[in-house]
């Protein structure tokens, strides 16, 4: 379970979260949706612990990860895993490598262990037979696979996906899409999706959280969050850069 | 004006003080063993082995010169047999170190904070800390104790390419008679001498990993800030070492007299 009560975080003068409050129940799915650069990925940060907030309070199954140092929170994390928008590769290792790279720190396993752990990874995010080709080989589609089978490998109990489907076309945007639904299915795992991609928040989320103005505007259900009125919602949904705009795409609908 | 001075003194010691904390924190690590024996191996490999032919040369040519510039000078006062003396105790105590710290600090530091900066520009630093990965565990620990560990060998590479050249240069080039020679350097050098120069060198290390690798983690975001940070790492490592280098002369042949080594 996820609780996040009265977060603020400012970097320096300008005010990011403000007054951030919202509850994510252990195997729920939800979609954290809003403009770029509007704090979404900041809000997912402060939620692993990357961050700290100014004020508030962070709760991880009923823990405040606040006061913990960094070496506290590294028992925290391993409940997590994470996908980063720039699937963030540790360059310097094969894909076996970086998808291996939890399993060596944490677990005492044999390299044939390990190996056959590493191939079941990259068979669920259909990436089998990558194994030895460096990060800088693969496609952006494929790297996000590899950072989602290195997030998923050691089985986490929460998964947090960055922005996964910016910058890949519409077809890979699908099969990463489905990927995210099939890891959620399969490992009944808590999801939460940071995105501004209006179909990956409905397909994937269970519930959609709309960040706005610094704060939470609006949570509700997919389908009730996509029909709302609200006319924020309506301007961010639909994709209007103007409130003007908002008023003749109405008038103009069939 | 003023406030630039303060602000910029005050950043100055935060500075220092972040690399004390980093310092304390890796040191600390160090001794809990969680960092990879593998990952030592290879930085140990990286800036031990291949940054020998860079000291190598190094030393070579500072004790060919030092004999030639050190002959010429005795010979006016016809003490050309206490050339290999003095080229020997500089190796020892003071070049050898110094330079293959400076040597290491332009090679290895930059890489250090250059390969972490892009670590952390590319969130890949964030990446190890979700994976429940402490960076100073797996970042800092190996570079600092293969640092630790290679700098003093490197020296006494530095420190025997040195002597074996000024002797070549002495000897063979500017004519000096080798037995005396040879037994003057013996008589005037002392183990105190290579002691220091192996204590400076392992201090060394631990100031070129500190601050390569506490440069890259702090480094600014894009492509400039892994540039700045890499100049800095090696200008700052580089300047400590010389400034440290007066300090530690002075503290260590202090001591070196009062244990009477």
């Amino acid at each position: 379970m996820i609780e996040v009560r009265n977060l603020q975080k400012s970097f320096g003068a300008q005010k990011v979260l403000n007054d951030v409050s919202f509850r994510i129940e252990t195997g729920e799915s939800v979609a954290i949706i809003g403009r770029s650069g509007g704090g979404k990925s900041v809000l997912l940060k402060h939620i692993i612990g990357l961050l700290q907030p100014d004020a508030g309070e962070v709760f991880i199954d009923g823990e405040n990860i606040g006061p913990l140092n960094e070496r506290q929170l590294l028992r925290v994390r391993r409940k997590f895993g994470m996908v980063f928008q720039g699937a963030a590769l540790f360059d310097s290792m094969t894909v076996a490598e970086n998808v291996a790279f939890g399993l060596r720190r944490h677990e005492n396993l044999t390299e044939a262990e390990i190996a056959r752990r590493v191939a079941g990874a990259l068979e669920m995010v259909d990436l089998s037979g990558t194994e030895n080709k460096n990060p800088a080989e693969l496609s952006g589609g494929m790297r996000k696979r590899a950072g989602l089978a290195r997030a998923i490998i050691y089985e986490p109990q929460i998964v947090l996906y960055d922005e996964p489907t910016t910058g890949l076309d519409p077809i890979v945007s699908d099969s990463i899409d489905k990927l995210m639904m099939r890891v959620r299915d399969t490992l009944q795992v808590t999801t939460v999706v940071v995105t501004h991609d209006m179909r990956t928040a409905r397909r994937v989320g269970q519930r959609v959280l709309m960040l706005h103005d610094k704060k939470i505007y609006a949570t509700g259900a997919p389908q009730a969050f996509f029909e709302s009125p609200d006319p924020i919602v309506r301007q961010f949904v639909d994709g209007i850069a103007d409130a003007k705009d908002l008023l003749d795409a109405k008038i103009n609908l069939p | 004006m003023i406030f630039s001075v303060q602000n910029r003194i005050s950043e100055w010691l935060a500075g220092l003080g972040r690399i004390t904390l980093l310092a304390r924190e890796a040191i600390a690590s160090a001794f809990t063993l969680k960092f990879g024996r593998r990952d030592l191996l290879y930085q140990i490999y990286f800036i031990g082995i291949k940054s020998q032919s860079v000291v190598l040369v190094t030393g070579a040519f500072t004790g060919m010169v030092l004999a030639a510039q050190t002959y010429y000078q005795f010979h006016k006062v016809k003490m050309d047999t206490a050339t290999l003396a003095v080229v020997s105790v500089s190796m020892c105590s003071e070049l050898g170190p110094v330079l293959t710290a400076l040597m290491v600090a332009g090679r290895v530091g930059a890489s250090m904070a250059a390969e972490i900066g892009t670590m952390r520009v590319t969130e890949q630093i964030d990446a190890l800390r979700t994976l429940a990965t402490h960076p100073i565990d797996y970042l800092v620990v190996p570079r600092l104790l293969a640092s630790n560990i290679a700098l003093p060998l490197l020296t006494v590479e530095a420190m025997a390419m040195g002597i074996a050249a000024s002797y070549f240069v002495g000897v063979h080039l500017l004519g000096i008679e080798p037995v005396y020679a040879w037994w003057n350097m013996l008589k005037y050098s002392h183990d105190s001498d290579v002691l220091i120069g192996l204590i400076k060198s392992f201090i060394y290390g631990g100031i070129i990993a500190l601050i390569g690798c506490y440069k890259g983690m702090t480094c600014g975001v894009g492509a400039q800030g892994v540039g700045r940070a890499t100049t800095e790492a090696v200008v700052y490592a580089s300047i400590t070492v010389l400034i440290s280098n007066f300090f530690l002369t002075l503290t260590l042949e202090k001591i070196a007299v009062i244990l009477n080594l």
